[in-house]
């Protein structure tokens, strides 16, 4: 037992550190720490400057181009790109559809798409859920028919998140109406130009506009986008979530969310005294850092646990549910510390966005961050799925 | 003990609550959130015809009814419905100029011809009532007001000020020399406005500390009743949502993790109901500081809790703007961020109970 990082691990911190310091652009890290809405070609500059240090893809193989970072690696990277208010990888190719081509896709399958994921030629996005379809997955009601060289798509995805900047799509559609639910459905590769492919915006509760509903009007699918074999893509959507794993505690966010928030409650005035003084607000902080410094310990012992090649538990669940309760309990405290100016509303979403709106703490958006965040909990598996994992696997060899 | 509302008072809930039913859809009022005026000239129109206005101010000031019962009864109905037009301040403003005899302006504000705005807190001040940096000098005011409801609209605005240390209340016409007013939308709809004053020329309305603290008591009522029927809204369209939306099969009210979870919201809910009566009810008298302290602090913990918990048990659906849930959310958690948050009102009770 040793609560240090080693020599190396230390090393590879201050190479990640020095990383950030020479390439973030100040104004793009303002942008995030401000929490304002970053333009696709922003996201795009980041994940060009990634690349081209060979870090755009951690967790790939280095014969796929990747970093193959050790998943303590990965902690480190994702703690100090929070810490300078970097943007976040967009997931979708990277962590999500890269991993499952490298395991199921065909060799053309790899050499076409890989590439292309990491030059940014191509943006994915994430075809899961639809409107009767969220946390039961597996009901879900796209339909693909086979016909010749094609498949046939119809039916809608939602809450596809960043869809409005993506020419690709991977979808579950269902290829078998007459198997058992799980056993029905595969994984097919979009070109979200096809005739017949409609995106709508969904417009949040804080005004932005980061997810979308996806129309499939007969859309034609060559047979070469399927991935793997038919009816296996239950499979690999499963799979797909393990790699999902590193980072759900964000406690990288939370450090630095909790950061700002004591940056915000030392200028905030109460009666004569900074508002980090109020035993009160300063009790509520100290819960959370309680909380935070211990979920950080578990998220490094999951990912420890990782590293060792030991099978995946209930580790990503937990810190799902912990992780995501934190993070919003920081947000509501940052809200709580700007007293009446979380009132104002400075979305740059919403019509009107040249209102000056006042910030007196250069504390962002705090609010509309703590009614957006609320997602945090709802999505990837609402925290009542993820408690449901954890009860069911817990008490079911104890009958 | 009786818990039943008077006639009048019944009358005026179910009148307000069909007109806001059939005026103040979720379209409607999502039109009006990103109209430049941030109200509907129109809602006010009908809210004063009916009255409501007026059940705000007391009979000997043209009104009928003044008290806090009838403040909650409006508020709980505008609560519901997610109402964004400027009630809160009028009365205030309102009822500052009530107190200070100025009742042709009170007049025209009951009958909805006239706009008011109340201004006191200020930027660095948070929610402490005396905290009033803007000076009185030779009838002229300099200085700044922090988020003032609707100034931009406001033909006056009733604004704070200390002249040789002594808090009072003044009258601002809109348009007077070194009036600035910077506004902006806020996130739970309507707008605000940065004032700043230099060398504005004032109208004393020989109102004190005293009388700033008798109205910002019934800006508590008011906030806490408004909060309430937003909860209550918001649990409603909860339990319409759980038991209408299937996965696995089956209604996800009832999955027994969820039905305990809405038991709890039912259970805060009468909590809050009662947090209101009590704030109501002794409002004015010698236990009213402590029973405000005591309501705002519950009303805001447990409308942090529906507000949170009827989100996720929805869902996605909650957080689409298009969706009702998501404003009435807005407005429950945003109610903590007037008149003294939670903690404000967490001390402010321990203060007066320790006297």
């Amino acid at each position: 037992m040793d609560l240090a990082f080693t020599p190396e691990e230390e090393a590879f911190r201050a190479d990640v550190r020095s990383f950030l310091e020479t390439t973030l652009p100040e104004a793009l890290s303002e942008k995030v720490r401000l929490g304002r809405d970053l333009s696709k070609a922003e996201m795009e500059g980041w994940h060009a400057t990634l690349n081209a240090r060979g870090w755009l893809a951690p967790n790939w193989p280095k014969a796929f181009g990747g970093a193959e970072w050790s998943a303590v690696q990965r902690h480190i990277f994702d703690e100090e790109a929070a810490a300078a208010h970097a943007p976040r990888v967009v997931p979708f190719g990277l962590s999500m559809l890269g991993p499952v081509l490298q395991k199921f896709g065909s060799q053309a399958q790899q050499d076409h798409w890989l590439p292309r994921i990491l030059d940014g030629t191509d943006w994915w996005c994430q075809g899961y859920s639809e409107p009767g379809a969220g946390s039961d997955l597996a009901s879900l009601k796209t339909r693909a028919v086979r016909d010749g060289d094609h498949y046939v798509v119809n039916g809608q995805k939602t809450w596809t998140t960043l869809g409005q900047h993506a020419n690709m799509i991977f979808c579950l559609v269902r290829t078998d109406p007459e198997a058992k639910q799980q056993e029905g459905i595969s994984f097919l590769l979009i070109d979200m130009e096809s005739p017949g492919v409609e995106v709508r915006p969904i417009i949040l509760l804080d005004g932005s506009h980061e997810v979308n509903e996806v129309w499939f009007t007969d859309v034609r699918v060559p047979v070469d986008n399927l991935v793997g074999e038919e009816n296996k893509g239950w499979t690999y959507a499963k799979y797909l979530l393990t790699h999902e794993r590193t980072g759900l505690g964000g406690v990288g966010f939370s450090q630095a969310g909790l950061a700002a928030v004591k940056r915000i409650a030392r200028a905030e005035m109460q009666n004569g005294k900074p508002l980090i003084e109020n035993p009160h607000f300063a009790a509520r902080v100290a819960r959370v850092e309680i909380e935070l410094r211990a979920l950080a310990t578990t998220n490094l012992r999951a990912i420890s646990k990782a590293s060792a090649g030991d099978a995946p538990g209930l580790e990503a669940s937990m810190l799902k549910v912990k992780g995501s309760v934190i993070r919003q309990e920081i947000n509501d405290l940052a809200r709580r510390a700007v007293g009446p100016y979380a009132m104002p509303f400075a979305s740059e979403a919403v019509a009107g966005a040249n209102d000056l709106v006042p910030d007196p703490h250069d504390a962002g958006p705090v609010a509309a961050q703590y009614f957006n965040n609320r997602k945090l909990s709802i999505f990837g598996g609402s925290n009542e799925i993820q408690r449901g994992i954890i009860a069911k696997v817990a008490l079911e060899g104890r009958r | 003990m009786n818990f039943e509302l008077t006639e009048e008072r019944r009358m005026l809930q179910d009148t307000l609550r069909r007109y806001l039913r059939a005026e103040y859809s979720t379209e409607h009022r999502n039109a009006i959130l990103s109209s430049d005026a941030g109200y509907a000239p129109d809602i006010w129109t009908g809210l004063a015809d009916l009255g409501v206005i007026g059940a705000l101010f007391e009979d000997a000031h043209g009104g009928f009814g003044g008290a806090g019962f009838d403040i909650a009864v409006v508020f709980e109905e505008l609560g519901r419905a997610g109402v964004v037009e400027p009630m809160l301040d009028t009365m205030l403003a309102g009822r500052a100029l009530a107190l200070a005899g100025r009742q042709d302006l009170v007049d025209a504000l009951i009958g909805g011809t006239l706009q008011l705005s109340f201004a006191h807190y200020e930027p660095g001040g948070r929610y402490d009532l005396d905290h009033v940096r803007t000076e009185c000098t030779n009838g002229a005011l300099t200085g700044r007001k922090a988020i003032v409801m609707h100034a931009g609209s406001a033909e006056h605005i009733v604004t704070s000020a200390q002249d040789g240390g002594e808090i009072g209340l003044y009258l601002v016409a809109a348009g007077a020399p070194g009036l600035d007013i910077r506004d902006y939308p806020l996130l739970s709809g309507g707008r605000a406005g940065e004032v700043a004053l230099e060398a504005t020329p004032a109208a004393p309305l020989g109102l004190g500390f005293d009388a700033l603290q008798r109205l910002i008591d019934l800006a508590v009522v008011a906030q806490c009743a408004e909060a309430l029927g937003a909860m209550e809204t918001a649990i409603a369209l909860t339990q319409d949502y759980l038991m209408t939306r299937k996965q696995f099969g089956r209604p996800i009210g009832t999955f027994q993790a969820l039905g305990h979870r809405m038991a709890d919201l039912l259970i805060e809910l009468e909590q809050a109901r009662s947090a209101v009566i009590n704030a109501a009810g002794t409002l004015g008298t010698r236990d009213g500081a402590l029973t405000l302290a005591a309501s705002k602090n519950l009303i805001g913990r447990v409308g942090r809790q529906v507000a949170e918990e009827a989100i996720q048990m929805h869902g996605g659906i909650a957080m689409t703007q298009e969706y009702e849930l998501a404003h009435i959310a807005k407005r429950i958690v945003m109610a903590d961020h007037r008149f003294g948050d939670t903690d404000y009102h967490l001390e402010r009770f321990i203060a007066l109970s320790a006297a």
